[in-house]
């Protein structure tokens, strides 16, 4: 291999987006004919980085060499001009169109450059469909009546309508059965022996021992091991790679004892069918209780159930004693609940507003009179909130959105700190929060709780929640499997009990 | 003034302390550039009215004359401004205003003279908004298919009710507002309503927490569903505002004609869209001015008046509106992508 160029170089690659970086000089190297995994948990960088390489994003600096000479991915087509493919893990496939229209989106085959020839591109599509071994999807059929793991096949058989070189998959066996699982990795193998590259995206160890050749391990935005042999890499150092932390996260003390009280928070046989087994919980003043488990192990689901978002097929929510009426928001905002949910810009915050605005949704009534609103005492309230945040800009009239991710979420903190809430629901509280930052939000977290609030927490990072939560409840497939104080708890001993029975390697991997 | 309530900051988004800023800076900081911009096409506009028609165009009677014509469309706007900042829409706007003038000029509800008419305007054009509401709010129909189904219907009835025929208000009183005696000041009455329309919406949209809650619901309506607001009721009440604009627009339109038509109100959603879009209010909702929308209609009423006393067909006149539009939503394009 010395002797060629790799077929793609990318070195050095950054890119920030506001407040977070998710690539810190990356370097990557993937040559013809092999299968290069990578490996991270949420967050690490993987999906940025394909980004880059499929012309989705455009990397801060770095350079990107195809087959030795220095490219510029300007746009998705661009990249597939090189003959890179990539497939999604969120299939981007049009439903109302029929599974040859989707393989040809874009270069159908056509007279006189203009009438699209059907028959044509269905044959050519049924060939594809042949290749890749489901010969028994019909071209004609419209996309949005397939099953799952048939629009995965589909949207390999576009990747492969291009003359293709490198074809990048994002979690491609997460929708699929292990048949079809096996399927795939046929196909791999059929592709990298004509010579194509394969750049895999997976939690699953065992799938990369299986298909991969080298590994890259992603970290927070840097590739903290390169090009490992996949096969002989002990898995304990894999997996040490990933979640050891080369930045120590500063989690601020614990009371010397949980306060005792009335429970704040009481979850009794709470369940929601399909998505978490009857739960019982209780959270007490003053007390940061956290979930850990599996995306997929119904986390958030049961974060928003618990909150009136979803309504519950059994079970009830008390608050300071009393009952809440299941599946109602306002019911839960009433009774002095708040929620930070996963996703912040789609689910919190009005991102063409003011912090003001933002932070004074869920109280306005306190400001108004008569409907009409006292915009100084809104204002002066709002101020409070986030200077006892140390939100910055210390200033309440900026737009929410030019704020930096953790600054969005001590906004969105703000809000129930204003409202003056009991117990907080936090859900994944620094997704996309800058790593230097995260310690002032776990500060923030503990003191709202030494004030007196109970704290859920849920989190994919593992060390949050053993870091900042004073109890953990250990979540498998919608079950707790185990409770136990934080402290009597390791890394190592979690993900063994989230892990047990399940294929996976790390914590903030789908299960399904 | 802007209604989307920012602090004073300038047009780049950035925070200005206002102490120090020269006077014009100051007032900049308090009026956006979209706002400047539509005031300076209107003055524009009064300019090429004033030097092609001197006469014609400057006289107090023609200025009471765009005003009172703007009067109608613009209080529709109002209602229509608020359900486009909550990210809806209201097609049926025209077809109540129809409604509601031909059910409030039958013989039966002028027997009950001046009250019965603005009564029976106004609860006609509340009930419209009220079904328009339930079954966007409680229905879960898309807004634009059950107004544009409210469109069809309305219209419908107003022709059932009048046969084709034009009904003539016979009312005094009615008839009284719309003469020159009633003017104040030189003010026309209608003018007056549409002035208090204005700036109670203004108000409500800027000040208010339904104002707030409106935005708010426009700007993201599962954050606001998350953040404690009843979002659907929000959007009922925002409907049943649209239905009561339009049946305050419709007896201004009975006291303006002196008479009750089906066809009457005809595109006028398109229009009060228009002059919502060329004000400033994001169609996807969540920002929402209720001064552009009023320059928006006074842009499009001077223009129609200048080109009929031209004399230039209305052909032409909708050419002009249709570059307009596409003028500043794209320059609306630009000074959102820059800031």
């Amino acid at each position: 291999m010395a002797s060629e160029p790799p077929l793609l170089t990318m070195s050095g690659i950054t890119k920030a987006f506001p407040g977070v970086r998710a690539l810190d000089g990356v370097d990557l190297d993937v040559h013809s004919g092999e299968v290069h995994c990578l490996l991270g948990q949420n967050g690490a960088g993987k999906s940025t980085l394909i980004k880059v390489l499929a012309g989705a994003h455009q990397p801060d600096t770095g350079t990107i060499r195809w087959r030795g000479e220095p490219v510029t991915l300007r746009s998705p087509s661009a990249a597939m001009r090189l003959g890179i493919a990539t497939i999604y893990q969120e299939l981007d496939l049009v439903e109302h169109l029929s599974v040859a229209e989707n393989v040809h989106l874009g270069h159908e085959p056509t007279t006189t450059g203009f009438i699209v020839r059907g028959k044509a591109a269905r044959a050519s599509t049924a060939r594809l469909l042949h290749r890749l071994g489901h010969p028994e999807i019909d071209p004609a059929r419209r996309v949005g009546q397939l099953s799952a793991a048939q629009q995965q096949i589909v949207s390999m058989a576009r990747a492969l309508s291009h003359d293709v070189r490198l074809i990048v998959m994002d979690e491609p066996s997460a929708a699929l059965d292990p048949d079809e699982v096996d399927n795939l990795f046929r196909i791999v193998g059929d592709l990298t022996a004509d010579g194509v590259a394969v750049v895999h995206i997976s939690h699953r160890l065992e799938e990369i021992r299986r298909i991969g050749d080298r590994v890259t391990v992603l970290k927070d935005g840097r590739a903290v091991a390169g090009g490992l042999p996949a096969k002989e890499t002990p898995t304990r150092e894999v997996v040490a790679l990933m979640t050891g932390r080369n930045v120590e996260h500063v989690f601020p003390p614990r009371p010397a004892e949980t306060p005792a009280g009335q429970p704040v928070l009481e979850v009794r046989r709470l369940a929601r069918k399909g998505e978490f087994e009857p739960l019982d919980l209780t959270v007490g003043p003053g007390e940061i209780v956290g979930l850990a488990g599996l995306v997929g192990s119904g986390r958030s689901e049961i974060l928003e159930t618990i909150y009136g978002a979803r309504r519950p097929t059994a079970g009830q929510v008390l608050v300071s004693g009393s009952p809440l009426r299941p599946g109602n928001v306002r019911a839960a905002v009433r009774a002095g609940i708040g929620l930070a949910p996963e996703e912040r810009k789609a689910q919190a915050l009005l991102m063409l507003e003011s912090v003001t605005h933002n932070v004074s949704v869920s109280s306005l009534s306190r400001f108004a009179h008569a409907g009409w609103i006292d915009r100084g005492a809104e204002r002066a309230a709002a101020h409070e909130a986030i200077r006892e945040l140390s939100l910055r800009p210390d200033n309440p009239s900026v737009r929410v959105r030019t704020l930096s991710g953790g600054n969005q979420q001590k906004a969105v903190l703000a809000r129930w700190l204003l409202r003056g809430c009991r117990v907080l629901l936090l859900d994944e509280p620094t997704r996309g929060v800058d790593v230097g930052a995260r310690a002032e939000l776990y500060a923030v977290v503990r003191r709202l709780a030494t004030e007196g609030v109970a704290v859920l927490l849920v989190s994919s990072e593992l060390p949050e929640v053993l870091g900042l939560a004073d109890r953990v409840l250990v979540l498998r497939e919608g079950r707790v499997v185990h409770e136990a104080p934080a402290r009597e708890l390791d890394e190592r001993r979690v993900l063994d009990l989230v892990m047990a029975d399940s294929p996976v390697a790390s914590e903030g991997s789908p299960a399904s | 003034m802007t209604q989307h309530m920012s602090p004073p900051r300038d047009d780049t988004g950035k925070a200005t302390p206002t102490g120090q800023l020269p006077f014009w800076r100051g007032l900049m900081a308090h009026l956006d550039v979209r706002t400047l911009s539509l005031l300076g096409v209107l003055a524009a506009l009064v300019v090429i009215g004033g030097v092609t028609k001197p006469d014609e165009f400057l006289d107090t009677r023609n200025l009471q004359l765009v005003l009172t014509q703007a009067s109608v469309i613009g209080v529709v706007t109002v209602g229509m401004t608020f359900v486009i900042t909550s990210g809806g829409i209201d097609l049926s706007v025209g077809a109540i205003v129809a409604l509601a003038s031909v059910w409030a000029t039958t013989v039966a509800t002028q027997d009950y003279g001046f009250a019965g008419i603005l009564f029976t305007a106004v609860a006609v054009g509340v009930g419209c908004g009220l079904v328009n509401g339930l079954l966007v709010a409680y229905g879960g129909m898309v807004p634009f298919i059950a107004t544009l189904a409210m469109l069809a219907s309305a219209r419908g009835l107003a022709l059932q009710i009048t046969d084709g025929r034009t009904q003539i208000v016979t009312v005094d009183q009615v008839l009284r507002l719309g003469e020159r005696d009633a003017y104040v000041l030189g003010i026309p009455p209608l003018v007056m309503v549409f002035a208090v329309v204005t700036v109670i919406g203004w108000l409500v949209l800027g000040r208010t927490t339904f104002g707030r809650r409106t935005v708010a619901v426009g700007g993201n309506a599962e954050a606001a569903r998350l953040a404690g607001i009843d979002v659907r009721r929000q959007r009922l009440y925002l409907y049943l505002l649209s239905g009561l604009c339009c049946g305050i627009a419709a007896f201004l339109l009975i006291v303006l004609s002196g008479s009750g038509q089906n066809t009457n109100g005809n595109l006028y959603e398109l229009d009060a869209i228009a002059a919502a879009i060329i004000g400033g209010t994001l169609l996807s909702g969540g920002r929402g001015t209720i001064t552009g929308s009023v320059l928006g209609v006074l842009i499009f009423t001077t223009i129609t008046d200048i080109f009929a006393l031209n004399n230039l067909q209305s052909d032409v006149q909708q050419i002009a509106k249709g570059a307009i539009i596409v003028a500043a939503v794209l320059v609306q394009r630009r000074t959102a992508s820059t800031t």
